[in-house]
């Protein structure tokens, strides 16, 4: 990417002493006769940035929906900050703020009232409620727009009302899955301004999902390979394409992992709910 | 460089789930969200209203003008009309709460509901919130069935007490048939079967009561099902309140609360499979 570099790259290393924020332990899950997940290990630490990279169908968001505690682990164990998500899922998800893939703010609702439904549902006290709520409308810039019906916002502001639902709870681990799916490149780049600001003024950590090479490139401090459920490299973006050789992209290294196995994944039923999560409401 | 993270300074110390209060604690406040959250859809959108305003208008105007003139049904020496008008109350409550769980389908379908089965809510407040709020879609329902009884001069009891009696009554047995529906739902997983389940279901439900004419008229087959049927005993207390009849209120509020609590058990149980 020809692109400057937004921040400084932390390379994941580890906090002395610390409690990784996310440790996934031979995890394993299957639907039926689909092995969604296969022995996935990996960590993130506490401040990263990380990416799970990889095809649709790859197992990015069954490893997803394990760490958020909507599937509980078959094989394995998951923690996040050390608490084990099948043993205290309650206490996991008061830790985290989550923006799944699909569609997730109310039309009938105005902005306000969708961060607001969030704000009660994670036991924000009513005192400080108002000012959390307003917070988190303008860490997303829709201060302005809180009191329209979600139903006129345009796909980039849906997209930043999604996050803000999820930042209202100041998650210590903010979960986003596909995070910039359907939207045009001008949304796209200012959801990842947005995702970089945070994490430089708020110091999350932040565990995304993409398929989107270049995404992973600029936004991701490490990520992980994910393909047909198991991951096939782990590493800082930088560090994956030098070993690869000079002038080596990213979707380079993917191919050389993956092999040339790279069919397209996915049921029809993922395809169809991943669309459905596009662009504008009617 | 960025500072070191808040989060791993803090982390070190999280060991257990001891940190964050119990979710519990929190049950009546967070299932309160979801009823205030669908109050305020509907002050954003009225129409649904008035189109379901429609049926209940039919059948007081139609169904309930012309039977009046057959007197064949035993009503207790009241007019027909004022007979049927709670009847109506409930079924346009119950039409609202069976197809209640095909928006948590729609809500799964998009990806609402797994966002909110992430936060730290109790599967069961979900569902609890979710009933109650089919019970105040229910509830608009029973002012417009009140409206139009006034026109129609049905004798309504309107004693302050009675109706907060029957608004509890209306919210208990929506409770009842949203969980159901939300029950179902998790089973069958899609909006195209839980419609068909729900076309199925309601006109039984609605003609195997007492909400069109005593329990006591039917077969004897049928009486079994008009006896274990929620929305006869909420017809009765419906009765009882607004129209003065000598009815076992004391059975009803207990049957009706078993009813609702069974329904939000299950559906507690069976909502989470529509999260995978």
């Amino acid at each position: 990417m020809s692109r400057p570099q937004l921040r400084p790259r932390a390379a994941g290393s580890p906090v002395p002493g610390g409690v990784p924020a996310v440790a996934c332990e031979r995890l394993g899950f299957s639907f039926d006769s689909v092995r969604a997940v296969d022995r996935v290990c990996f960590e993130v630490q506490p401040g990263e940035v990380f990416g799970l990279l990889g095809p649709n169908g790859a197992g990015k968001t069954t490893t997803i929906r394990i760490l958020t505690t909507l599937l509980p682990p078959q094989e394995g164990s998951a923690h996040v900050f050390g608490i084990d998500v099948r043993k205290h899922p309650m206490a996991v998800r008061a830790a985290l703020g989550y923006v799944p893939q699909q569609l997730s703010v109310d039309a009938q609702l105005s902005g306000y009232e969708n961060v607001w439904l969030f704000a009660r549902l994670y036991g924000i006290p009513r005192r400080e409620r108002a000012a959390r709520i307003h917070d988190a409308l303008e860490t997303v810039g829709l201060a302005d727009a809180a009191r329209r019906l979600a139903s006129t916002y345009s796909g980039g502001m849906v997209r930043r009302l999604e996050l803000a639902q999820a930042l209202v709870n100041r998650p210590r681990l903010l979960v986003l899955d596909e995070p910039t799916i359907g939207l045009d490149p001008i949304a796209r780049g200012d959801v990842h301004e947005r995702i970089l600001q945070l994490v430089r003024e708020q110091t999350m950590t932040v565990l995304l999902t993409t398929h989107y090479m270049e995404e992973a490139d600029q936004l991701c401090d490490r990520v992980a390979l994910m393909h047909r459920g198991r991951i096939r490299a782990l590493g800082s973006p930088a560090e994956l394409k030098a070993a690869l050789g000079p002038g080596a992209s990213l979707e380079d290294v993917f191919r050389h992992h993956a092999g040339h196995d790279l069919e397209e994944g996915g049921t029809l039923r993922e395809v169809r709910t991943t669309r459905r999560g596009l662009g504008r409401f009617g | 460089m960025r500072s070191v993270p808040r989060a791993a300074v803090s982390g070190v110390s999280v060991e257990g789930p001891s940190s964050p209060p119990s979710p519990w604690l929190s049950f009546p406040e967070r299932a309160l969200t979801f009823c205030l959250a669908e109050l305020r859809r509907i002050r954003h959108d009225r129409t649904e209203l008035y189109t379901r305003a429609v049926q209940p208008a039919l059948w007081l105007l139609i169904f309930g003008k012309t039977f009046s003139h057959l007197r064949s049904i035993p009503t207790a020496g009241l007019p027909y009309l004022d007979y049927l008008a709670p009847g109506i109350m409930a079924q346009s409550a119950l039409f609202i709460a069976i197809f209640y769980g095909i928006t948590i389908i729609w809500e799964r379908d998009f990806g609402m509901l797994t966002k909110l089965l992430a936060t730290p809510t109790p599967r069961s407040a979900l569902v609890t919130g979710k009933a109650f709020a089919a019970g105040v879609r229910g509830i608009s329902q029973v002012v417009i069935v009140i409206l139009l009884s006034a026109i129609l001069g049905v004798t309504l009891d309107y004693n302050l007490l009675h109706l907060l009696g029957a608004v509890a009554v209306i919210l208990l047995g929506s409770a009842f048939f949203s969980t159901l529906s939300m029950a179902i739902a998790g089973i069958v997983l899609t909006r195209e079967r839980l419609m068909g389940i729900g076309q199925a279901i309601t006109m039984p439900l609605f003609f195997a009561s007492n909400a069109l004419y005593p329990v006591s008229l039917m077969p004897r087959w049928l009486q079994a099902i008009g006896f274990a049927n929620p929305l006869s005993y909420e017809v009765d207390a419906l009765r009882g309140l607004l129209l003065g009849l000598p009815t076992s209120l004391g059975t009803d509020f207990v049957a009706l609360v078993v009813a609702a609590f069974a329904g939000v058990t299950t559906a507690s149980l069976l909502v989470g499979r529509l999260a995978r």
